[in-house]
């Protein structure tokens, strides 16, 4: 049943020898120890666990790893370049958006889903694209001031 | 010599230990936690390091609510260091002072004063240092930015890292030096950037499920699907069959465990079950009635004056039932434990709001003395109540024990909801009475099962009484189908839910304003300081319901924090409630971090909104229905309202809890505000479409 897949993982190559059609959530946490994507609710309800598959969010505990065979795979690990953190991760940081933090890592992937397509999106728009994603501390308020910050910041031609 | 017999020997008094280096031993961190009280050392909460830097212990856990940040300012604050100087380790049992636990919005208001005090002294000790290593009296020395300095020439000054350089110092100060009065705080009292955020946007954050050690499985449990279901017959010989997975029976548990979750997961759903079924007695609609019916004669929480007086008071007299059901905590991160024994002792991480009650309960599941476990609380992903009970983690230490191997049991989203300690359902009667001038004159209160908290009158009544008519928590056999506990504000929710729309049955009675009705009602200044706050950020005008605007106002006196809050509603004809605007005044005394408090009232009214709104768990005897985020549903981006949080300032006042009290007002609020908008009172939450559809009027 196991077959060796590879793909890449934040810019490094993996290779597993693995169930092809185990989850990808748990090929990162327990197989590759990339423990900032979390588990939520196992059923794609909550958005926890969101990475980026070529650029796309995609629900991880969902996700089985065949799919992610020849992709680029981006988690909440992989987004700072070289220590810099993402405009997005800033503007989490300076919109004191977190309270217990464990919706944070899939947020961030979301909203960056979210302005690599939609550049200068409204507030309908963030609404709508980041429905699906819960957060039981209550933090949507400045979530959605972090990611218009974000846009802002990122509009001014800094990276990405 | 040990501290403690050198404070034997020494006698009596308060004794501070200036310490340097790593002195964090096991036995010396017992010795402070062994009195199981906040110890009177300054070192069981700081500890000055050669490089200046200052570690700050707490037995709190960070849940979330932001405390990690409040307390490094109240310890910046004394110490005159800047905020970036101060790290809290918290909830480890080991290393910090014996705590209660994480609820009740204590945090700040109780264990903020002891570090407060602490840090205070510290300094005290460290200016004594500075006298001897600077030759000048204490009187001409200040502290400023980590240094001591002297007054008339700042150049001449020392570090507080050099004084602690090298040396192993024991102080006692007599008397305790002051704390800095607040009029000159820099620190406690302006928006502090949360200390964890960096950890929690990179991913580097660590949760109990993100602890990894070597050898370590991870466990899934055989669960029944129905509380109080007894196992039948069971067939493992599927799990048997999958590679690398190990079965571990102990009396009713039997557990799975691989080295991958996933996998364990997969072997566990290979195993045939057959369980028998105790009868279903009630359900999620019968449940209130059953209540009543199993409830004690009660006992009076509060009463005053005499109701028979009351009555002949009343002019009008009011009798009105309100119903709240079994809400769900819900957190993101579900319960986790992960367990290391070696050598006869025990390592716990554990997502928990008690670490040092949950250190009592491993030792005990374990058979170990209390010294040998230690509870490690890393950042916890949300707790609200839910996790003060740590079912998951005695599991995981007992699979640990027979394992022979570290264990992670990490429940799933389903068993997060099975096993969760619900906020219990619960039913209020009222009957009250005003007089010809509208002023209450008799309050007859009966809570069944939903806690007393705030249920004690702030308005202004000559005849009243509180009975509470089985206790809150776990009511005795018979009660509740399932575990139930405190959710956030605990009792609160429902008896400000019962009181706030009382109060608007009886303005609407009487043609009165909600807001005018509340007025004539209250003395507390407090409280109408909070009102006028409220109604004047709202734009508040007078006007009997239901007006049609969709206005409502809610008031609550949590735990000495004064709240009111006003909402605005839209209600379309299918029933379904956009909640527009909220305001929300707060009085709770000195704030710490202002932006720290605003986040937590914008949370609460956030959370808050779930369970006016859809929060309910339905459930058949000990069948639980609900059971993800498909069928329960929580609150979403697209329900946010505009949310106005006014700190209405109290300077004279210590700090009080900010955690869980602007939640308490938000199902009245609603539900006063949908009155208002549409005529339709509904006395039961949450206010779902359905039934908001069928209450409205038949033109709405």
């Amino acid at each position: 049943m196991k077959e060796i897949i590879r793909f890449e993982v934040n810019g490094r190559p993996a290779s597993l020898d693995a169930d092809p059609d185990r989850m990808l959530l748990w090929v990162l946490r327990d197989e590759l120890g990339l423990t900032g994507t979390k588990y939520g609710c196992g059923e794609g309800f909550c958005g926890a666990c969101a990475v980026l598959v070529d650029g796309e969010p995609v629900r991880s505990c969902q996700f089985p790893l065949k799919s992610a065979r020849g992709k680029k795979v981006v988690t909440i690990e992989g987004l700072a370049v070289n220590g810099r953190l993402h405009p997005l991760q800033e503007a989490f940081v300076r919109h004191n958006v977190m309270q217990c933090g464990y919706c944070t890592s899939g947020m961030i992937i979301a909203a960056y889903g979210l302005l690599r397509k939609n550049p200068r999106p409204t507030r309908e728009e963030i609404i709508r694209s980041m429905e699906d994603h819960l957060c039981r501390c209550g933090g949507y308020m400045r979530i959605i001031q972090a990611i218009e910050t974000a846009a802002q910041e990122m509009k001014k031609g800094v990276r990405r | 010599m040990k501290r403690r017999e050198f404070m034997k020997l020494a006698g009596g008094g308060v004794f501070v230990f200036f310490t340097v280096g790593e002195p964090w031993d096991w036995l010396e961190a017992q010795q402070r936690s062994g009195g199981r009280d906040y110890p009177t050392d300054f070192n069981a909460y700081l500890r000055i390091a050669e490089d200046g830097k200052i570690t700050g212990f707490a037995g709190k856990a960070e849940l979330g609510q932001g405390t990690q940040t409040a307390l490094a300012q109240i310890a910046a604050e004394e110490l005159d260091v800047a905020l970036d100087r101060v790290d809290m380790v918290m909830g480890d049992t080991a290393l910090c002072p014996w705590d209660m636990g994480t609820f009740g919005s204590r945090s700040i208001k109780y264990f903020g004063p002891a570090l407060r005090q602490a840090a205070a002294e510290a300094r005290g000790v460290l200016i004594e240092l500075a006298s001897e290593h600077l030759r000048l009296p204490v009187a001409q020395l200040a502290t400023k930015d980590g240094f001591v300095q002297e007054k008339v020439n700042p150049q001449n000054r020392v570090s507080y890292g050099t004084l602690a350089k090298g040396k192993m110092i024991e102080r006692h100060l007599d008397p305790k030096p002051p704390v800095k009065p607040p009029s000159e705080y820099a620190i406690v009292g302006k928006p502090a950037d949360r200390k964890d955020a960096v950890l929690k946007v990179s991913g580097r954050a660590q949760y109990a499920g993100d602890i990894r050690l070597p050898g370590m499985l991870y466990a899934r449990i055989l669960r029944p699907p129905a509380h109080g279901a007894k196992l039948k017959a069971v067939d493992l010989s599927g799990a048997e069959r999958t590679e690398g997975a190990r079965i571990i029976q102990d009396g009713e548990m039997i557990a799975v465990l691989h080295s991958s979750y996933d996998l364990a997961e997969g072997a566990l759903s290979k195993i045939r079950a057959e369980w028998e079924l105790p009868e279903a007695a009630v359900d999620d609609e019968t449940i209130y009635e059953h209540l009543v019916k199993v409830a004690s004669t009660g006992d009076v929480v509060e009463e005053k004056g005499n109701l028979e007086e009351g009555k002949k008071l009343a002019e009008s007299v009011f009798e009105e039932s309100y119903f709240t059901p079994y809400v769900a905590h819900a957190p993101m991160e579900p319960h986790t434990a992960t367990v290391k024994i070696e050598g006869g002792s025990a390592t716990v991480w554990a997502s928990t709001q008690r670490p040092f009650g949950l250190q009592e309960e491993v030792a005990q599941a374990l058979g170990l003395p209390l010294e040998k476990v230690r509870v490690i609380t890393p950042f916890v992903g949300g707790g609200f109540g839910g996790k003060n009970r740590n079912l998951q983690t005695v599991e995981a230490a007992r699979l640990a024990k027979l394992a022979g191997v570290p264990v992670q049991v990490a429940w799933s989203r389903s068993e997060e909801f099975f096993y969760d300690t619900f906020q219990p359902a619960a039913v209020v009667k009222i009957i009250s009475g005003a007089d010809a001038s509208n002023r209450l004159v008799l309050w007859d209160y009966d809570i069944f099962f939903g806690g007393e908290r705030t249920s004690q009158p702030f308005y202004d009544i000559p005849h009243y009484r509180i009975l509470s008519r089985g206790s809150w928590g776990r009511g005795g056999a018979g009660v509740h189908p399932f575990e139930v506990g405190a959710w956030r504000a605990p009792g609160s929710n429902t008896n400000t839910f019962a009181r706030e729309s009382h109060m608007d049955v009886m303005a609407a009675k009487a043609g009165l304003d909600p807001v005018e009705f509340r007025r004539i009602n209250l003395k507390d200044e407090r409280m109408k300081r909070v009102l006028a706050a409220a109604a004047a950020r709202f734009g508040w005008t007078a006007a009997k319901a239901p007006s049609g605007r969709g206005f409502g106002v809610s008031l609550v006196n949590y735990l000495n924090t004064y709240v009111a809050t006003m909402a605005e509603v839209e209600v379309n004809k299918n029933g379904a409630v956009k909640v527009k605007r909220v305001v929300c005044a707060q009085d709770m005394g000195r704030v710490i971090n202002p932006d720290g408090a605003k986040a937590q009232i914008e949370g609460c009214i956030t959370m808050g909104l779930g369970y006016c709104l859809s929060e309910e768990i339905h459930f058949r005897g000990g069948a639980i229905r609900d059971l993800n985020f498909d069928t329960y549903e929580i609150p979403r981006f697209s329900w946010l309202p505009e949310i106005e949080a006014v700190l209405v300032e109290n300077r004279d006042l210590e700090p009080q809890g900010g955690g869980e009290p602007p939640i308490v007002n938000m199902g009245a609020v609603v539900a006063n505000a949908v009155f208002d908008a549409t005529g339709a009172r509904l006395n039961r939450l949450p206010i779902t479409a359905t039934r908001l559809r069928a209450a409205l009027p038949p033109r709405y």
